[in-house]
């Protein structure tokens, strides 16, 4: 079976500094993984390669074994929260319908059968009772479950998300890893950055350590060992697994 | 001689009822022409005010002026479609060039917009004060606009029968086409302005969209000249979406509302200016900010309102 996701010598260069190098990476289905490393480490950059949202220096993306605008349509995309204004005078439906938009096409308007799939969208991350509510009047987790039944209209097998537990609640952060595991088992693939070391092992079925290069990558139990956390984040892991143990104990007390 | 600053008494008979009723041709027209001119340009000000792109119409509107210019140097007529022309390739040109001077060197976007719009407007100043003495074209004309002359235009007729003054059945057509492009793309402007990435990955092309707006901003410009010229257009870009914003949180009542406000910053502006005998184009500015001022208060206190209720 192809790999859902394939890169090559994936190369990519803001202002002469190279954020990717030749970044080697294959995805099979069904899965969720993570993917991990210190802030500037490309993650975010790593997927918006993938969507061809940026141009490459070098190498290349394969989704599904083929290249091009046609396989990335066969991708689903959550970008971070706060790249989006939610002061824009829409509503929750309104967010969701954008992601049957692609498959519509030009001069097409949502019908009902739209307007019924994304309710059910906002069903599945039960916000169904806010589709008429103005976005600008939800909660920051509540946004991001929008965001979460957007990319469920948009009925892909693979998604990229974009660090979906910034800035939610504990009781959204659950709700949505439920969701993510929902959609694996229905044959979906999952690739997710992820910045919080402390929950990552618990989420993710693989890793991937990102720090311009591929750090390592596999099932989770091989790749989180302190020696590749090291690798990834170096001298900073000190300070780090100290917060996170300091969260750890503030969660279980 | 010294200047004083009188306000003449308002004598309801002569600011309200003398006008439609004495000369009721010219007043239609122009309030007319004011009405189309704040809804068109209000409806395409929503979406650049929703994607923070305001300045853009400023800058966008002082920088058709070489290219009005030129096109009218060329062609040495008043001729309407080599002007439009002329004005959009100079409108395109500009954003182009904004941002290329901010990509490809270390000037801010916001800069970037002042240097290249500051550029071209003072290169059409030049132009018309260079050749003002031998064209039919007058600088305050294209800088503040006289729609007051818009009843004096010639008509446009269709089989006999007169439609009405050639500026004012050029912005009604301009509206329509504004309109129909609006119901035919909404979705993809909806979506490229609020999330332009997610757009961009579902294959809606935020680019090409940014660069269709532009153009129909620039044509929308263009046809308002006569009646409110460069520096005013701004404000009929501006306050009716602003004003729109302020009063719904609804994308498509705010587009409902727009017909009304344009409406009243019509009728408000000409009556003003009746009543001061002053420009109308000028009244109708301050008439739109009177009436975003009044949008504001009610808002303010309908944001009190619904916070004492929780």
């Amino acid at each position: 079976m192809k790999p859902v996701l394939e890169t090559h010598d994936l190369t990519v260069i803001y202002s002469r500094k190279p954020v990717l190098y030749g970044v080697d990476l294959t995805v099979h289905a069904g899965s969720i993984v993570g993917l991990l490393g210190p802030n500037g480490a490309g993650k975010s950059t790593f997927i918006k390669a993938c969507m061809g949202l940026i141009p490459l220096e070098s190498g290349w993306v394969e989704l599904f074994g083929q290249r091009g605008r046609k396989a990335i349509r066969r991708a689903g995309y959550v970008p971070q929260r706060e790249s989006v204004d939610w002061d824009f005078p829409v509503n929750a439906l309104d967010v969701v319908l954008m992601g049957r938009y692609g498959k519509l096409g030009l001069f097409r308007r949502p019908g009902k059968a739209d307007r019924e799939m994304a309710m059910d969208c906002l069903r599945m991350v039960n916000m169904e009772a806010y589709a008429d509510r103005q976005i600008a009047a939800l909660s920051g987790g509540q946004q991001q479950r929008i965001f979460l039944a957007r990319a469920l209209a948009q009925e892909t097998d693979l998604y990229f998300l974009d660090e979906p537990f910034v800035g939610v609640d504990a009781a959204t952060e659950a709700a949505i890893i439920t969701i993510l595991r929902k959609m694996r088992d229905q044959g979906k693939t999952l690739i997710v950055v992820h910045h919080d070391l402390t929950t990552a092992a618990q989420y993710f079925d693989q890793l991937v350590l990102l720090n311009m290069r591929v750090i390592a990558s596999g099932p989770t139990q091989e790749v989180f060992t302190e020696e590749n956390l090291h690798r990834a984040y170096g001298g900073r892991l000190t300070l780090l697994t100290q917060a996170a143990s300091e969260r750890i104990q503030q969660r279980s007390s | 001689m010294s200047a004083r600053l009188e306000i003449p008494a308002f004598d309801w008979l002569r600011v309200v009822v003398e006008p439609w009723a004495l000369y009721p041709e010219t007043t239609i027209w122009i309030v007319l022409m004011g009405w189309l001119v704040s809804l068109v340009c209000g409806a395409v000000g929503l979406f650049l005010i929703l994607r923070r792109m305001a300045m853009t119409g400023d800058a966008i509107s002082h920088s058709v002026l070489p290219g009005l210019v030129l096109a009218f140097l060329w062609t040495a007529s008043r001729a309407t479609l080599p002007m439009m022309l002329g004005a959009l390739i100079a409108g395109v040109l500009s954003v182009i060039l904004i941002e290329w001077i901010h990509r490809s060197s270390r000037v801010k976007p916001d800069a970037a917009m002042g240097i290249v719009f500051s550029l071209f407007f003072a290169v059409g100043v030049i132009l018309v004060t260079a050749y003002a003495d031998h064209i039919d074209l007058d600088a305050d004309c294209v800088l503040y606009g006289e729609i007051a002359y818009v009843p004096l235009e010639p008509m446009w007729a269709l089989a006999g029968i007169e439609l009405g003054p050639a500026p004012v059945m050029r912005m009604a057509m301009v509206g329509l086409i504004v309109a129909g492009l609006g119901f035919l793309f909404f979705k993809e402007l909806i979506t490229t302005s609020f999330d332009p990435v997610l757009a961009a990955s579902l294959g809606l092309s935020p680019k090409a969209f940014h660069y269709g707006l532009m153009i129909v901003l620039s044509v929308v410009i263009v046809s308002s000249f006569e009646a409110v010229g460069a520096i005013l257009v701004v404000a009929m870009l501006i306050f009716p979406g602003a004003t729109a914003l302020l009063l719904t949180h609804r994308l498509r009542l705010a587009l409902a509302l727009l017909p009304m406000i344009a409406a009243l910053h019509s009728l408000l502006g000409y009556h003003l200016a009746v009543w001061f005998d002053v420009t109308v184009a000028g009244s109708m500015a301050v008439a739109a900010g009177g009436l975003l001022a009044i949008a504001w208060a009610v808002y303010c206190i309908w944001a009190r309102v619904a916070r004492s209720s929780h």
